[in-house]
């Protein structure tokens, strides 16, 4: 009785293929909605997620990061400029730029523009850095949320 | 506007809108969210406290 052959070549074939696919098509493919929820969430804290309808997460994400910002700003937080300096303040900056609609807001009604030298200027510069911090994190969940990553 | 806040109160403030960012971004479920986030609340305030004890032992 003849053993039944496999065509090894011809396996090796659709291993190949299949490996072609899996470069070729990512798990996760860039939706127009994965870049566009981010910008949206970065400019407006938690729109992202509202935009994906996760209502309830964009709106506590809102109500978290302008707190944040408002709480800073009335502890007399400094926002940075853009600046080409120091390391801690262009860091500062970055930090600062995350808040999004809020940072312009506060540059074009020259809110923040104070050099006040005491604790608790310093508390409100932080609150004001980590705000903005807090919303690209906010930002990069709702790309993930876009991508399928995460629900 | 000016906030007067105390150390301990902007600490526990931050804390707050910390862990309920950290929460939603970083759990799938509204429970884990929930869970998450008073957890990371929990260890924000109790390293606030353990600072506090650290410094005060250092002190003396």
């Amino acid at each position: 009785m003849a053993k039944p052959t496999t065509d090894k070549t011809t396996d090796k074939k659709t291993d190949k293929s299949k490996n072609a696919v899996a470069v070729s098509e990512p798990e996760h493919p860039l939706t127009t909605m994965a870049v566009v929820a981010p910008l949206v969430g970065w400019l407006i804290p938690g729109g992202g997620h509202i935009l994906l309808k996760r209502y309830g997460r964009g709106i506590l994400l809102l109500v978290s990061v302008v707190a944040m910002f408002l709480i800073g700003l009335g502890m007399q937080g400094r926002i940075y400029k853009p600046n080409g300096g120091d390391i801690l303040d262009i860091l500062g900056f970055v930090g600062d730029v995350g808040s999004g609609a809020l940072y312009f807001l506060a540059r074009l009604m020259d809110w923040g523009n104070v050099m006040a030298a005491n604790a608790e200027a310093d508390y409100g510069k932080t609150f004001l850095i980590v705000a903005g911090l807090l919303n690209f994190i906010a930002a990069a969940d709702a790309h993930h949320i876009a991508l399928g990553k995460k629900q | 506007m000016t906030i007067n806040l105390s150390h301990f109160s902007a600490a526990v403030v931050f804390a707050l809108f910390a862990s309920v960012v950290f929460g939603i971004t970083q759990r799938n479920s509204t429970i884990d969210q929930l869970r998450y986030g008073l957890y990371c609340f929990a260890l924000f305030v109790g390293g606030v406290f353990l600072a506090g004890w650290v410094m005060a032992l250092i002190r003396r």
